[in-house]
Formats: C-alpha cells, structure tokens, sequence
C-alpha cells in the first residue's frame, strides 16, 4: 500500500536528522480585498511534532492552513517545504507533496459512498473502467489501520457529523502523508472517538509526519501539543513550548491588547424585564430546558464554544428555529412560535453572525440593505409607493453616524470592507423602533478599530436602556461588555455569572471543556 | 503586437493607475452599462448596411409592434429572475391563453351575437385567468413546496401545453367576434398599434411597482439574499408566489393579445418565448443567479432581438438559421457579462 511504504520513508529521515523541519515559512503575507487577512507570519513545522494553532477568530489561523493547503496562495513572503521553495498552486499540487488538510467545512460528496469520497480524484482505474474491487479493498484497509468502524458501501448522506468527519481524516491517509491539518477536529466528537483521534494522532507522529493542530480547547492542548504558536488579528505573536506555557499566559498572548481602551464603560441601570426564556428546548434537540432573563438598560454575555446552542436558543425565540416545550416572554407577552415578522414589529431585532451568508444582501446598495427591515413603516412608505427621498434620507444619517467608509450609501455592499459591511449590518436595527438587540458574533472578521466603533455603539444603545443580548464566541468581548453572563455548553446552561464572578478564570471552567483527568 | 496583447496590456496598466486613453473610457462604459448598447449599435449598423428599408420610421414601428408580444413577457419572466428562478412556462401560458380565451369567446359570442363587447370580455378574463392560474400554480410550488424553479416550470410547461392540446384537438379555435382582431390586433389607439398601447401601460405599471414599492423591493431582496430577507421580516414564500403569479399574469395578457393578432386560438403558438424572454432579460444584465436588473433594460433587450429578427427578416436571412442567431446572441451576452464582472474588479471606482 502506498501510504504505508510513504509513512517508512518519512520516518526514515526524521531518525537520520531528528529535528528534520517541513514548513519554514517566513514572513507569510495574504491580503484579502480591503483586508490584511495574514501579515508578515513567519512558522515552522517540523517533522514529529504537534503544532498548535492559537488564537481567537479571525486571528488568521485559518487563512494560515488554507495556504498550508493550497486553497490560498500568499501575497507575501516564502514557504519551503523540506527544505525547498515551494508554491503551493492547488489543493491536488499540495496533496502530492504529502500535505492533506482536513477542514471544518467537509469537502465531501453527499451522494457517494464513503469508499468513492475516499478515493474522489485518484480513482483506481483498469485501462478506461474504474477498478471496484481494489477501491474496496483499499478502503477498507485504509478505515481497520485508523480504526474506524464505518461500513464503506455507505452514502456519507447517511453517517453522522462525527463519521463524516471520520471519512475527512480518512481521506487524508489514502497517500503520502507528510503533513496532517486539523481545524478544530473534536468539535463534533464524541469522547471515545476524540481519545481514538488521539492514539492515531500519536501514531502517525512516531512515524515522522508533522501535525499542525487548531483548537480552541486548552486541555487538548495540553494533552497531545508539543509547540504552540499564537496569531492575533493577522500577526505572528510567539512560538512557545507546550509542556513549559500555562494556560494564563496563553490567553494573555492571544488577547493581550489594551484592553481598557478597547471596550467603553457602561451604566448599568437593569429596569423591568424585556425577554424571559423560560425552559426552552428546540425541536433539533440543540437546546434543552434552558431559561434566561433579559431587563432593559442591561447587557447580558451568552457563552460558548461553537456549537453551544448559544445562538441555536435566540434564534429559536426570534422564530428562526422550531421550539419544543418552553415558553418565550417578551415584554409581558407570550410569544412561543411567533413569526419573525411579528417578532420585529413587537421590537425584537435579531442580528445575524454571518453577513454574507444571512446579514446582507450583498449585490444591493447600502440604502437598500439598511431600510429593508424597515419599509412597511409609514415613514418610508405612502399610498402604497415607496417614500425613496425619506429612504435615502435616513440611510445617508445613519451612514454618518455608524462612519461608514467611503461614505457612499449608492455603492454596493459587497464593495465594502468587511468592517464597514458590518457596519452596515448594524445600521439595519437602527432603522426602527426597537426594544431588544440581539447581536450575534457582531465582531467576527473586523479589525480592532471598527471593534471599538461597535462595542461603543453598543454602549450607547444600553445607555439609552434598551435590553441587549450580546452573543460571542470571543472571550475578552463579553468579559468586558457584559452585565451578567450566561454560559452554555452542549445545549444546556452551564452557569450565570454576575458582577465580580465575571472574570477570565471562572468563565474558562466553564467555557472550555473541563479537564478530563 | 497584436490587438489582443495591446488591450491586455493597457488593461494591465489601468490596475495600477487608470489611464485616460479612449480605450479607458470604452471599458468604462462595458462595464457602467452591459454589453446591450454595443450590441445594438452593432446591429444597426449591419442591418442599415445590409437592406435600405431597416432604417425607415414605418419599419421601426413595425419592430416596436412586433416586439411588443416578447417585451411583455420578457418583463414578466424578469420578476422570475430577479427572485432567482426562471420560468420556463411562459409559452406554454401563451398557448393555454390563447386557446382558453379564444374558446370562451367564441362560445359566448355564439350564446349572444349581440352582446360583442361582453363576449369579448369574457374571453379575455377567461384566457387571463387561465394563464394566470399556471402562474400561481408555478408559484406554490416553488414557494411553498420548495421545488425548484427549473422543474417546477418545466413541469407546468408540459402540463399546459398537454391541457391546451386537449381542449382543441390540436386544431386552431376560431368563432370569435371580428371586432375582436380588428380592435386588439390590428387597431390602432392615439396613432398607436394597439399592442404598443398595452405594452406601454403595462411597463409604466409594472416600472412602478419594481421601483417604488414594497413588493419591488422585496423581489431584489429575496432573490439577492433569501436568508438576510426573511430575518429582515420578510415573507419570502409571499413575495416568491407574486414573482411566478406576475409572471404568468404577464405572459398571458401578451397571449391574448397575439391572439387577436391571429384572429384564432392556437396551441401551438409560444414555443420561442421561455428561450426568447430570458434572453432578452440577460442580455439586458439581469443576473441569473437573482437580485440583479433594470426594467428599462429588458425592455431594450427585447426590442433588441425584435430589431436582430426584423433585420434578418429584411436581409432575407433564413428564418431556420435566425434561431441559431439568437442562441448564439444569448451566450455570446453571457460571455460578456463574465468579462464585464472581471473588468469590474479591476476598474473599481
């Protein structure tokens, strides 16, 4: 078998230099369109080693791998692999070279079988016909050596998140393998099958291949990482040693900003209660009997790592999702099942994580995406016919307010920054009366000066004592802009934390999976 | 150097620091106005070349008249696009119309010889509705059953065509008040054939309704972005029903109006329209993936291929070759449309 002989030969020459290095990279650079998604990254990678990848979202841990990949191509800098310059033109030119990405978007055919997903692009064929039953074959050799008990005559359509995730890593053995890319590879596994990860991760380490590692969980870190290099927005910070770094120190250097001037201070006045959950659980089972309270002039932080139900149980309030039992209070009204229509109307605005994919309609100008929640009104709105002089009116104010940059409220959205399409998100709630603002990741992909824009309008809105629920997946945010904090895990409420009890160590027990001993 | 090198290379150079050259100023306005009003220069500069009569006012009104059928549903058919679906119904409507309309026409013109007006009347409402009522039929099953646009109409379209067949035999339906064709089909209102007159009202109304009220709006929005619309409080199932009830509404007043002009019911007539209308609507820039287009412009894309077929007519091209001119018309405007995304990139601002 192919892989295996591969797997003798790398590790052949880690026992010959032993800390042979495979990724040098220096001073990597990649410019997105109106973004400096990765500046001047230098990284190493050496063969046998586990090498984690720090850093909150947006830092460019993903942009980093993608060009790892050869889904991106950097704008800067060099990469050598053994000891060569190399341009990684291709996700295939990559793979030859032994380097196989497992992202956390699969990248597999829902319509075919697992053997088909695993051989999709290097099918065994027989002069002109595709050879059946040595694809089996390999296949299933390939599934006993990781020790996956998939059946691999299966439509992956039908396997779980967590086996589809498998067929990923299993796609990454079917050839030479050098270097292994995980991009937070546990999210979606079960204990058992994250300890197997684990024996193969070890496995194929002692065998020379270097792994490059993301995750945002600090007991994986401690379990299997060997160096830890930490990114924050775009720029290399250290390279540490995983045995000698604590876990303190890591989120100091993955945050470590001034942190004082980035988040503005905020007057509490909590008044009466503008939304209360009361045992809620969502027809898909993401969220289970969870109750929450929101008061007017208040901001409450809700916690979690991806995949909480954090943002599963807002949205099932604003109606975006099926509830199941529990009922949803807002503003003394029962409204369990309301549609999103009369969720707005009564004052409750939900904005979206994703911009591109749900916020904005990104091939329309800034007036449109603004007012579209907004042109039922009488304000923008008579006899039936659009009121477009008021329209552009309120767009062009709100455009100066929010700083829109270029302040062009004709221009399309997707022309924007992404700062500056946020920006335009948010102007969105602005433009009706509106008793509770959910924000959902309002940060996520925007660079520290439009952070502080938002997290001041914000501040402003509280201040002005509408009920706010701030949504984030980023520590220090709602740490610092939260009122009382909420924290989920796996669809339940892991705690509620007021006052003093909001600081980094006592969130992080709860936020990141306790340390299994 | 070839043209081709020298065009790369000016392009190279307006990346890094645009130049003022003429050439600039072309891409510019490819890119500000779509690939539409190059074509239509070039096609009346070839037609004028090629016969004396194309360039005269009777001619041209002539191509106005005939185009009118098309530009209605070409209008029509833009509303499916721009919710991000298409309809391939549109003949199929027509036929059914015509076929419908002209039947109840004739039955009621027998019942009552006097009563021409009234009779005429019925035959309208009852071609209308039945068009309409493919329309709406389109529509719930997009809207409501989530079935794609493609063989939701596609379905619709075999549905229809079968219905019209039945209810004629496969023969022309006829009986129907000469009032009617003389009126409708050959009149003339304020100077105007009377195809135009309809055409006209219609556009300024549906031109109204695109630009200047809610449900315009929200046809761009859904189709631009389904998702952002709904959290923005729209019903999205609401406003994608309207798009394919507008369209078949549309598509089935030029029905009747072509069967005035033929003075009978046929079923066999329409076939051209589903290919015909959404070319015109994407030659005039009408994204097919949705959110994207201009009224005013489909309206000149479809006079646009009036004016192709007119021109092939008078140069005595074969009518058999002429479609193949308009398939390769459609994919050669496609073509530019990708070429016009790319030019975008690199002339922003």
């Amino acid at each position: 078998m192919t892989s295996r002989s591969s797997l003798s030969s790398a590790s052949s020459v880690s026992s010959e230099t032993e800390d042979a290095v495979l990724f040098d990279l220096q001073r990597i650079g990649k410019r997105f369109p109106g973004v400096d998604a990765l500046k001047d990254v230098s990284f190493q990678l050496r063969a046998g080693e586990v090498h984690v990848l720090f850093g909150e979202n947006g830092a460019g841990k993903s942009t980093l791998i993608s060009m790892l990949a050869g889904v991106h191509q950097p704008t800067s800098g060099s990469i050598r692999f053994r000891g060569q310059e190399v341009e990684l033109a291709s996700v295939h030119h990559a793979r030859s070279l032994g380097i196989s990405a497992v992202f956390q978007e699969f990248s597999l055919v829902d319509q075919l079988t697992v053997e088909q997903n695993l051989f999709l692009g290097a099918e065994h064929t027989k002069s002109l016909f595709l050879s059946r039953k040595k694809l089996h074959e390999e296949a299933v050799a390939i599934l006993n050596r990781l020790g996956f008990t998939l059946n691999p005559r299966q439509k992956v359509a039908y396997l779980s998140r967590a086996e589809q995730q498998m067929v990923e890593i299993a796609k990454a053995f079917r050839s030479d393998l050098s270097v292994l890319i995980l991009d937070e590879p546990t999210a979606s596994l079960t204990e058992r099958e994250t300890d197997r990860l684990f024996e193969l991760i070890a496995h194929v380490k002692s065998e020379g291949v270097g792994v490059i590692y993301i995750t945002h969980r600090m007991a994986e870190i401690k379990r299997i990482g060997d160096r830890i290099t930490v990114l924050r927005d775009g720029a290399f910070i250290d390279t540490v040693d995983a045995k000698t770094s604590t876990e303190d120190g890591l989120v100091t250097l993955m945050t470590g900003r001034v942190i004082d001037k980035i988040f503005p201070s905020i007057q509490f006045s909590p008044t009466e209660v503008s939304l209360d959950i009361q045992n809620l659980s969502t027809a898909d089972g993401g969220v289970k009997g969870v109750s929450l309270q929101v008061k007017r002039g208040e901001i409450i932080g809700l916690a979690g790592l991806v995949g909480s139900g954090k943002s599963r149980l807002i949205r099932a309030c604003f109606g975006l999702e099926d509830i199941s039992a529990g009922t949803v209070i807002f503003e003394g009204e029962d409204v369990t099942g309301c549609s999103m229509h009369n969720m707005l109307e009564k004052g409750f605005f939900y904005n979206p994580p994703d911009r591109r994919a749900e916020g904005l309609v990104m091939m329309r100008s800034c007036r449109e995406n603004m007012v579209l929640p907004s042109l039922e009104l009488s304000e923008f709105n008579k006899y039936g016919l659009l009121r477009r002089r008021e329209e552009s009116r309120k767009a062009q104010a709100l455009a100066e307010q929010l700083q829109l940059q270029p302040l062009r409220i004709e221009r399309q959205v997707e022309h924007f920054s992404g700062g500056n399409q946020q920006k335009v998100l948010l102007a969105k709630c602005l433009t009706r009366d509106v008793k509770l603002y959910v924000f959902d990741e309002p940060t996520v992909g925007v660079d520290v000066g439009t952070r502080t824009e938002i997290y001041k309008f914000i501040a402003e809105l509280c201040n002005e004592g509408a009920a706010i629920i701030l949504i984030s997946s980023d520590l220090p945010e709602v740490l610092h802009m939260s009122h009382r904090l909420y924290v989920m895990h796996r669809g339940l409420m892991q705690a509620e934390l007021v006052g003093d009890d909001i600081n980094q160590e006592s969130v992080l027990a709860e936020f990141f999976e306790k340390e299994v001993a | 150097m070839s043209d081709m090198e020298q065009s790369q290379k000016v392009g190279a150079e307006n990346s890094t620091m645009p130049k003022r050259t003429p050439l600039y100023f072309l891409q510019l306005a490819f890119v500000r106005l779509g690939v539409l009003p190059f074509l239509l220069l070039l096609a009346v500069i070839i037609f004028t070349a090629a016969s004396d009569n194309f360039l005269t006012g009777r001619n041209l009104l002539n191509v106005v008249r005939q185009s009118s059928y098309l530009t209605l549903v070409a209008v029509g058919q833009m509303f499916a696009l721009l919710t991000g679906g298409f309809d391939l119904s549109v003949g199929t409507i027509i036929a059914l119309t015509s076929v419908v309309g002209a039947t109840a026409m004739a039955a009621a013109y027998a019942a009552m010889p006097d009563a021409i007006l009234l009779s005429i009347l019925i035959g309208l409402i009852a071609g209308i509705t039945a068009g309409a009522l493919i329309g709406a039929v389109n529509g719930i099953g997009v809207a409501i059953f989530n079935v794609s646009p493609f063989m939701m109409t596609l379905g619709m379209a075999s549905v229809g065509f079968g219905i019209a067949l039945y209810l004629t035999g496969g023969t022309p339906v006829y009986g129907m008040p000469q009032e009617f064709g003389d009126a409708i089909g050959f009149g003339n209102f304020f100077g105007l054939p009377a195809p135009v007159v309809v055409a006209v009202i219609l556009i300024i109304a549906l031109y109204v309704l695109v630009n200047w009220t809610r449900l315009g709006r929200y046809f761009y929005a859904v189709g631009g972005n389904l998702k952002a619309a709904r959290l923005s409080g729209i019903s999205t199932r609401m406003t994608l029903f309207l798009a394919y009830l507008l369209c078949g509404t549309v598509a089935a007043v030029s029905g009747m109006l072509l069967t005035a002009r033929l003075d009978t019911g046929e079923a066999n007539i329409g076939a051209a329209m589903p290919l015909e209308s959404i070319a015109a609507c994407v030659i005039a820039g009408v994204s097919l993936r949705g959110g994207v287009g201009r009224l005013e412009n489909v309206v000149l894309g479809a006079l646009f291929i009036g004016l192709v077929q007119n021109g092939m007519n008078l140069a005595r091209v074969e009518s058999y070759f002429q479609t193949v001119v308009i398939g390769v018309l459609l994919i050669i405007a496609v073509i530019a449309d990708q070429a016009r995304l790319k030019m975008m990139a690199n002339l922003k601002d």
